[in-house]
């Protein structure tokens, strides 16, 4: 809002009202402009956007100052220098020599790992709970309130210790607890046996089985496809789901390592295990924690859920002669399921978030390479920018397919969708 | 429906089982099995719990570790050996009294600030600068004769009571200033405010506390730094406040629009609208949220043990770390559990009272 007409001078109301020299109209001429509606409005915000940018600026002068006192270069350079330091869990192949941006996406690889794992683990234990909390037998009732009761009023870092300082203290290697020689679980960690297949090929395994499963929704649920006959449509979707397991298979085999079959089983060698995939004390540490404390939350918001769907499509379901699993997995489960899938996605990202908590026990997550970039190269404000960016992005793009997925199940006319 | 299957006595009383009849236990083969076998799991885990906790338990430390070796039980005794080391942390051996009275200043303040006498702006300011002069008296000494301690010593359970206290008294009127600032009919303003808002509440806590602990001094000017124990206060206030605001402003939309039309149309201004139209029936809204926020607070005051804080948490860690107590850390954490479920579990329990008591006046 420009407020043209009284910048530029006194207003013909001003000039009859005042008489007297001009030099004493400056004066009232002010004090109106401030009693101007418009003006304070233009006024306050620039002053605030004034305010702001002009912190933002003092942080950023007095940091680059400091930074040169230092002898440090300021820009994203450092990005492609070597880190010369190692981590201790990977999903890709790691060396002290590789850049810095390598080791940034390892740990945003390794966060988003953490956090798919135990969140699914969390939404699992969430389910079971939330129904043993809803269901009519009281003996059940109780030991769900327990559960909630006992671990979310317990801090989510006291568990991480307290499985840390468990599996930790769990045998040697050469003691390990073992099932049928092919799973072992030892202090080193948990080994299973995997797939001994290069990177390359897995990835494009697990994008095939993706394409397919996409592909088969498709065919099963788009709307382009709805005149077509219920079998032809069950076949076409089956058919293209083989077709795409097919192929894994496929660029499984061919990327396998030479001179061994296609899955390799931990084997002690020495001190340790050899092959296989290793899960490390920190990872199962944090993924137990995340499990059971998330699990309450996401407990108690289905249970809020179940105790909205009316009873009346619970007593129909009934009188249609659904049995208790069908009333369970028909109707309580997707009613309950649509109306707190909102608060769900809140707690999600909510969660996402205590995977920073691998800082605590040594596990390299995102936020645990940056703070350990930041020590090492003194690049402070860039780090501290991509932290910024990488969890703005990572929590924007989880609450955006969260919420799509909200507006496509919402049930018309029943639920606003915005 | 019912509503009226409720009102029909007759109707009632023979399709709903009375809660504690044995219908509701035994009313089908498979409800039968659900509750023997819950039964039997509640049973087998609380005699083990009893077994171990307290039948074959070690309770003091006159045998010394060697006596929990000797035991199947858990080994309290270690409890009994540490116990100072837990609750106060590296405080002064001799001092340990000012830190326990500091400790108790602060909860006896929270606990005064409960009760309805106090809720006035004015009261309930004057309790806790009172409360915080004691603990600040108390714990920093250097007058009065107590000999001076600094922050750096400072540790355990007071720690812990202290930055939850003041993270979120400081922290509730920034909440209420953001809160106001991102309603605010300019676009500037409030798009600013909510971007920030919005920044902040995607950042996990750890690297606020990192970044007020090792970044901040960083960009601050020397001699402007102060003490890390205040950054960190001021970062867990920040953290606190983002959210706060997010819960206020909820319960700011949730008035209706003629609360304030009519007091706009009595000619009250802005700040007084504010005062006593807006905030009292906000924060009656917001109570449930507000409640849990401060509890879930409480549990996050743990995580300044990653700045390198001495509080309970990493005193517990300490206290079973070295010498020849390894092996008794479920004890230990087990103690620490029960601290903290002791302070949440009261927490939301007077969370919920208030609730049922602010709901009388609505129905």
């Amino acid at each position: 809002m420009r407020p043209g007409p009284v910048m530029a001078g006194p207003t013909p109301n001003a000039a009859r009202t005042l008489t007297g020299p001009a030099s004493f109209r400056v004066a009232p001429t002010m004090f109106k402009l401030l009693r101007n509606a418009k003006f304070r409005d233009w006024a306050a915000q620039v002053l605030f956007l004034g305010a702001v940018v002009g912190v933002v600026v003092f942080f950023v002068l007095t940091a680059s100052a400091n930074m040169r006192a230092q002898g440090i270069t300021a820009g994203y350079g450092f990005l492609f220098q070597s880190t010369g330091w190692d981590i201790n869990f990977s999903l890709l192949p790691y060396t002290p020599n590789d850049p810095y941006w390598k080791v940034l996406a390892i740990g945003m690889v390794n966060t988003l790992f953490l956090g798919s794992i135990s969140l699914a683990l969390a939404t699992i234990v969430g389910m079971v709970v939330a129904a043993a909390r809803t269901s009519r037998n009281p003996m059940l009732n109780t030991i769900g309130t327990i559960y909630v009761d006992t671990f979310r009023n317990v801090p989510i870092l006291l568990q991480v210790f307290f499985w840390y300082a468990i599996y930790t203290r769990l045998p040697p290697p050469r003691q390990a607890y073992s099932i049928f020689d092919t799973v072992f679980l030892s202090a080193r960690g948990l080994f299973i046996p995997a797939l001994d297949v290069s990177g390359i090929a897995s990835v494009g395994a697990c994008l095939a089985i993706a394409a397919g499963l996409v592909a088969a929704l498709w065919i099963a649920h788009a709307r382009r496809f709805a005149r077509k006959e219920p079998v032809t449509r069950r076949i076409a979707w089956l058919a293209v789901l083989g077709l795409s397991f097919a192929i894994a298979l496929l660029v499984l085999f061919m990327g396998r390592g030479e001179g061994s079959g296609l899955i390799s089983v931990p084997e002690l060698k020495g001190l340790n295990f050899r092959g296989g995939i290793a899960i490390p004390p920190e990872f199962a540490a944090l993924a137990t924690s995340i499990m059971i404390y998330g699990g309450t939350y996401i407990a108690e918001v289905l249970r809020a859920g179940f105790l909205a769907v009316s009873r009346g499509q619970v007593e129909a379901a009934t009188a249609l002669g659904l049995r208790p699993w069908e009333v369970f997995s028909r109707i309580r489960l997707p009613l309950a399921i649509r109306m707190v899938l909102p608060t769900l996605i809140n707690q999600y990202v909510w969660l996402l978030k205590a995977t920073t908590l691998g800082i605590a026990v040594g596990f390299t997550d995102y936020f645990m390479v940056i703070a350990v970039s930041i020590t090492q190269s003194g690049h402070t404000i860039e780090l501290i920018a991509l932290l910024i960016v990488g969890f703005l992005v990572v929590n924007y793009s989880l609450s955006t397919i969260l919420n799509r997925i909200n507006r496509a199940i919402a049930i018309k006319g029943l639920q606003s969708t915005t | 429906m019912i509503d009226l299957v409720d009102r029909i006595p007759g109707i009632a009383a023979q399709h709903r089982p009375k809660p504690g009849s044995r219908r509701v236990f035994f009313g089908s083969p498979v409800n039968s099995a659900v509750s023997v076998t819950c039964l039997v799991l509640i049973g087998y885990v609380f005699w083990h719990m009893m077994d171990w906790a307290v039948v074959n338990a070690v309770w003091s430390d006159a045998g010394g570790p060697e006596a929990c070796h000797a035991s199947s039980g858990a080994c309290w005794a270690i409890i009994d050996a540490r116990w100072r080391l837990i609750l106060f942390g590296l405080y002064p051996f001799e001092e340990h009294w000012r830190s326990g009275l500091a400790c108790v200043a602060v909860v006896l303040t929270a606990i005064l600030s409960c009760l309805p006498v106090f809720w006035q702006s004015a009261r309930l300011a004057t309790l806790w600068v009172c409360g915080f002069a004691i603990f600040y008296i108390l714990m920093r000494g250097g007058m009065l004769g107590l000999t001076s301690v600094p922050e750096e010593k400072w540790g355990g359970l007071s720690l812990t009571v202290f930055i939850f206290a003041s993270g979120v008294l400081v922290g509730m009127p920034m909440a209420i200033g953001l809160a106001l600032l991102r309603r605010s009919r300019l676009p500037v303003i409030s798009r600013t405010t909510g971007a920030f808002i919005d920044a902040v509440r995607s950042l996990p806590l750890v690297s606020i506390l990192f970044t007020a602990a090792v970044i901040f001094p960083f960009v601050l000017p020397p001699g402007f730094q102060g003490e890390k124990l205040y950054r960190v206060i001021a970062g867990f206030a920040l953290f606190f406040s983002v959210y706060q605001a997010e819960i206020i402003r909820g319960g700011i939309q949730s008035i209706p629009v003629g609360q304030d039309e009519a007091a706009k149309a009595l000619g009250l201004s802005y700040w007084q609208r504010v005062r006593m139209i807006m905030l009292p029936q906000a924060f009656r809204y917001a109570l449930p949220p507000t409640i849990n926020q401060i509890v879930t607070t409480f549990k996050e005051t743990s995580l300044v043990v990653i700045v390198g804080f001495f509080e309970i948490m990493a005193s517990g860690n300490a206290a079973y770390g070295t010498g020849e107590w390894t092996f008794a850390y479920v004890e230990v954490y087990a103690f620490i559990a029960l601290i903290y479920f002791a302070f949440v579990f009261t927490l939301s329990r007077y969370g919920a009272y208030l609730e049922r008591v602010m709901r009388v006046g609505q129905q």
